[in-house]
C-alpha cells in the first residue's frame, strides 16, 4: 500500500517572473545565461540574487546578448549541465538561429519566454507574436494561463526535455502575468528533487572518447569508418519531428506524475472550461484564454452554450484533442494575440489544419486582439462571439480574413 | 627544456586524409596547438575552414572532443563549456575556442570581447588567413589594404586591417600572443604556456593561405617566414602586461633589420593590383608598429 | 524512416583517418627522399625531423628513417622546401615508376 504523500501547501503571492525564477531554482539549474529585456528582466535579476546569496549553486554567466545566452546554454548542456534562460520579443528574435541549433542538436534546454510585442515600432507590452514566430524551430511550446502554471510548467519542462531531448519553451504573457501578483503554491524542494532525476546528456565531451558534434552533414546518408550507414540531414530532421510528434505521450505522463506528487494534474495538452455541452467553443492561449472563461460565463448567462478550449501546449499541436473537443461544436471562435501577416492568426490556421479531414463542420471565426498590449476585455470577447453567431446565418464556414478588435 | 622537432611529442590528434587544401597552414598550426594541449581539450569552432578540416558527419579528422557552434557565438559557446565544466566540478580540461579572422574580428568580436571582460577561463585562438576563406575569399576586417578578394575584386581593399591584439589588450587579460604557422615550435611553446595560465588567453596565429592569397602551396612556409622577416607579422607575447618579442622577431630586433615589405607582397596574387601609394602606406604602418614593439621590448629587456 | 543501423539522434561524428577519402589521389607530384642526404639517416639519432614537423597533414612518421604515407600525402611540397639537407625532391607522378620507393 503506497503511503499517501502529504501535500504541504506553501502559498505565496508571486508575480509571473518570480514564479519562473523559482521554477528554475527548484529545478536546481546549474548554468544560467539570461540577458535582460523588458518584461523579463526581473527573472534574470532574481536568479542572480539566488546565486549570489548562495541559495542556488549555479554558474550565472552575464552574457552580452541573447544570442550568446543561448549559445552558453547549448554548450553547457552538451557538457552535461542543466541550463536556464529567459527572454522576450527581440531577445527571442536575436537568438533565433540558436533556437534552431538547440533543437537540431537535440538538447534539453528550458527557456521562459515572457511574451512581448515585436518592433518596429518599439512596444514593450504584451502579445504573443514573439514566440508564435518561433513555432517552426523544433521547440516544445507551452503557454501558461496563470502564475501557478508558470512555475509548474518550468519544473515539468525539465523532465519532459531531458526524457526526449527536445528543448522546451514556457511562454507567459508579459506584464499581464509577468508583473501581476497572484497566489502560487510553491512546490517543496524535496518534492521537486523526487520528481526530477539528474540530467543524463546524450553528448560525450571526453578526450578519452572524442566526438565531434554537429559537423557539416550531407544531404544523403553516409557510411562511417565502421561501415555503418549513418543519417543524412533529412533523417536527423525526421527524428526531431518524430520526437515532437511522440512528445505528447511524455508530456501526459509527466503531467500525471506531477499531479500525483504536487496535487495539480497536467495530463492534458489543453484545458477545458464548460465544454461538456457547448456548441460554441472559444479557443485561445495563455492569459487571454482565462479572460475568455469570463466571457464564456457571461454568454452562458445570456443563454448561449459556450465553452473555452485553452491550448496549453502549442507545439506539438494537439490535433487529436482539438478534433475531439470541437466534435459537437457549430461555431469556433479563435482569438489570436498574434498574426501571421498575409494570412491570419496562427492559432486559427492551426485549428483549421487540425480539423481538415475530420467530420467537424463548425464555422470558424478569427479575431486578432491585444497586439502591443491593447487591452482586451471580456465584454469585447462577448461582442465578438455574438457577432460571430450572427455571421453564421450567412452560412460561411470560413471568412476571407480575420477581424481585428481594436476597441479602446 | 626548450622544445625542438627532435623532442616534440609524436602523438598526433590531427589525422591524415582530411579536407584541407595541400599546404594548408591551418592544418599545420592546429596539429601543433593540439600537441601543446596534449589533446586534453574541448574545442569549440564556428563555421570556417577549420570546420571543413574537422570533416563531415559521421566522420571527423581530429581526435578531440569538439562542439560546433554558429558563426557569431564561438566565445559564448566556450563560455558555456567553461560554465558547464565548472558546474559539474570537472577539472583538467582546457576549453579552446578557435575561430578564423571572420569569426573573431568581425561577426564574433562581440562575444569574444564579452567573454574576455567576464574573465572567462579559456584559450581563444584566432587563426588569421586574412579573409573569409571558407566561403571563397571575401574580405574581412583582417584583409590588408590593397588586397584583392571576392568582395574587393577590382579595386582591392581600401582600408588596412584592424589590430586584433591591440583590441584584446584593452581587455586586461593575463596572456596575449602572436604566432605564425611557419614557426610551429614558437606556436607550440605559446600554447603550452597559455595552457597553464588562468583567465582569458588570446593567441593570434598567422595563417598563409595558398589559394586565397595566390601563391603556390609549396611556398606556405616560405611566405609565412617572409611575413615575419618583413615585419608584417611580429612574434610577441604579453604576459600580465609585460611585452616580450619571441623567436625570429626577437632575433631580428637584436641582430638585424626588417626586410622591405615589398618582398612579402610581390609573391602573392592577391596583391597584383596594389598601388605604389598603398605599398608605401603599408610600409609606413609596418615600420611604425615595429618601432613601437621594439620600444616595448626594449623596456622589458632592461632586467 | 531513418537509417536503421544508426543510433544517432544528432550529428555525432567519430575520428577516423581518410575522412576526405584517399587524399593521395589529389596530388600530381610526390616527395622522394634521398636517404643519403637525409640528416637522420646520416646521424641515425633523433635530430632534424623538420619534414615531420612541417607536414600539414601529419603523413610523415617520426621514425628513422622517416616514412611518408603516400595514400594520404597531398603532394604540397612543403617537406621538400623545408628540408635543410635538400634531401627531398618532388617528382611528378607521371614521371615516377610503379615503385615510388627511394
Amino acid at each position: 500500500m503506497n503511503k499517501k504523500i502529504a501535500k504541504k501547501s506553501n502559498i505565496r503571492i508571486l508575480d509571473g517572473n518570480q514564479a519562473a525564477a523559482l521554477g528554475a531554482k527548484l529545478s536546481r539549474v546549474q548554468v544560467i545565461a539570461a540577458y535582460p529585456i523588458t518584461p523579463q528582466s526581473p527573472v534574470t535579476e532574481k536568479l542572480s540574487e539566488f546565486v549570489e546569496r548562495g541559495e542556488l549553486d549555479a554558474q550565472y554567466i552575464a552574457v552580452e546578448s541573447e544570442h550568446s545566452a543561448l549559445a552558453v546554454c547549448v554548450s553547457a548542456s552538451m557538457v552535461g549541465a542543466r541550463t536556464f534562460t529567459a527572454t522576450s520579443a527581440h531577445g527571442l528574435a536575436y537568438m533565433h538561429e540558436m533556437l534552431h541549433w538547440a533543437a537540431g542538436a537535440r538538447l534539453p534546454l528550458v527557456m521562459a519566454c515572457v511574451n512581448r510585442a515585436m518592433g518596429a515600432p518599439w512596444n514593450i507590452l504584451n502579445d504573443q507574436q514573439d514566440s508564435i514566430s518561433q513555432r517552426d524551430t523544433g521547440w516544445i511550446q507551452i503557454y501558461a494561463r496563470n502564475n501557478q502554471e508558470i512555475i509548474d510548467s518550468v519544473i515539468q519542462a525539465y523532465k519532459i526535455a531531458e526524457s526526449i531531448y527536445v528543448p522546451v519553451m514556457v511562454c507567459y504573457d508579459g506584464f499581464i502575468l509577468s508583473h501581476t501578483e497572484m497566489p502560487v503554491d510553491i512546490p517543496a524542494q524535496e518534492d521537486v528533487d523526487k520528481f526530477l532525476p539528474p540530467y543524463k546528456p546524450h553528448t560525450v565531451l571526453d578526450p578519452a572518447n572524442p566526438r565531434n558534434y554537429n559537423l557539416v552533414t550531407l544531404a544523403n546518408p553516409r557510411v562511417n569508418s565502421e561501415g555503418v550507414l549513418c543519417h543524412g540531414y533529412m533523417e536527423l530532421r525526421y527524428l526531431l519531428q518524430e520526437a515532437l510528434q511522440n512528445s505528447k505521450e511524455t508530456m501526459i505522463k509527466v503531467g500525471q506524475e506531477f499531479g500525483q506528487l504536487f496535487g495539480r494534474n497536467y495530463a492534458n495538452m489543453c484545458w477545458e472550461h464548460r465544454l461538456d455541452d457547448a456548441d460554441v467553443v472559444i479557443v485561445a492561449m495563455g492569459s487571454l484564454a482565462m479572460e475568455a472563461t469570463v466571457a464564456a460565463d457571461m454568454l452562458r448567462k445570456a443563454g448561449h452554450k459556450v465553452g473555452v478550449l485553452g491550448l496549453r501546449v502549442f507545439r506539438p499541436f494537439p490535433k487529436t484533442e482539438v478534433v475531439k473537443v470541437l466534435k459537437n461544436s457549430c461555431l469556433v471562435v479563435v482569438f489570436d494575440k498574434n498574426i501571421s501577416y498575409g494570412l491570419e492568426g496562427a492559432t486559427c490556421s492551426e485549428i483549421k489544419a487540425a480539423l481538415y479531414g475530420s467530420p467537424v463542420r463548425a464555422a470558424i471565426r478569427n479575431f486578432i486582439v491585444g497586439l502591443g498590449g491593447r487591452d482586451i476585455k471580456a465584454r469585447e470577447l462577448v461582442d465578438a462571439v455574438n457577432r460571430s453567431l450572427l455571421s453564421m446565418k450567412e452560412g460561411d464556414l470560413n471568412k476571407e480574413s480575420p477581424e481585428w478588435i481594436c476597441d479602446i | 627544456m626548450k622544445v625542438t622537432a627532435a623532442n616534440l611529442t609524436e602523438k598526433e590528434y590531427l589525422l591524415p586524409g582530411n579536407r584541407t587544401c595541400p599546404g594548408c597552414a591551418l592544418a599545420l598550426a592546429y596539429r601543433h596547438i593540439l600537441k601543446a594541449l596534449e589533446g586534453q581539450v574541448i574545442v569549440t569552432v564556428p563555421p570556417s575552414c577549420l570546420t571543413v578540416l574537422h570533416g563531415m558527419y559521421p566522420v571527423t579528422s581530429v581526435a578531440i572532443p569538439c562542439v560546433n557552434t554558429p558563426f557569431a557565438s564561438t566565445a559564448a559557446s566556450a563560455s558555456g563549456l567553461v560554465a558547464g565544466l565548472k558546474a559539474l566540478g570537472k577539472r583538467g580540461l582546457t576549453v579552446l575556442a578557435i575561430a578564423g579572422d571572420g569569426g573573431t574580428h568581425d561577426i564574433g568580436l562581440q562575444a569574444l570581447s564579452a567573454a574576455a571582460e567576464r574573465q572567462t577561463d579559456f584559450i581563444y585562438i584566432c587563426y588569421d588567413n586574412e579573409a573569409y576563406m571558407n566561403t571563397g575569399n571575401q574580405r574581412s576586417g583582417s584583409t590588408p589594404l590593397g588586397a584583392i578578394s571576392g568582395t574587393t575584386p577590382i579595386l582591392g581593399k581600401q582600408q588596412n586591417q584592424k589590430d586584433i591584439t591591440a583590441i584584446m589588450e584593452a581587455h586586461n587579460i593575463p596572456y596575449i600572443a602572436t604566432a605564425n604557422a611557419s614557426h610551429p615550435l614558437d606556436l607550440y611553446e605559446k600554447v603550452k604556456k597559455a595552457r597553464a595560465i588562468q583567465g582569458t588567453r588570446f593567441i593570434h596565429v598567422f595563417i598563409p593561405c595558398p589559394p586565397g592569397w595566390g601563391f603556390s602551396f609549396k611556398d606556405t612556409i616560405k611566405i609565412g617566414k617572409l611575413a615575419t622577416e618583413t615585419g608584417w607579422v611580429i612574434l610577441y607575447e604579453i604576459e600580465n602586461g609585460v611585452f616580450r618579442l619571441t623567436a625570429a622577431s626577437q632575433s631580428i630586433a637584436q641582430r638585424g633589420s626588417l626586410k622591405s615589405l615589398r618582398e612579402y607582397i610581390q609573391g602573392q596574387g592577391r596583391f597584383k593590383n596594389i598601388t605604389e601609394e598603398q605599398i608605401a602606406e603599408l610600409q609606413r604602418w609596418v615600420d611604425a608598429r615595429w618601432k613601437r614593439c621594439m620600444a616595448r621590448a626594449g623596456n622589458s629587456y632592461s632586467e | 524512416m531513418g537509417t536503421r543501423e544508426c543510433q544517432h539522434i544528432c550529428g555525432e561524428s567519430s575520428p577516423a583517418i581518410g575522412e576526405a577519402g584517399k587524399t593521395g589521389e589529389w596530388r600530381n607530384s610526390f616527395p622522394k627522399i634521398d636517404r643519403e642526404r637525409c640528416l637522420l639517416a646520416k646521424q641515425s639519432k633523433p635530430s632534424c625531423f623538420l619534414c615531420w614537423l612541417y607536414c600539414p597533414d601529419a603523413v610523415i612518421s617520426k621514425t628513422i628513417p622517416v616514412e611518408i604515407n603516400l595514400e594520404y600525402c597531398k603532394g604540397c611540397g612543403i617537406c621538400a622546401q623545408v628540408c635543410p639537407a635538400g634531401a627531398i625532391t618532388m617528382v611528378f607522378e607521371h614521371e615516377a615508376g610503379a615503385d615510388k620507393k627511394d
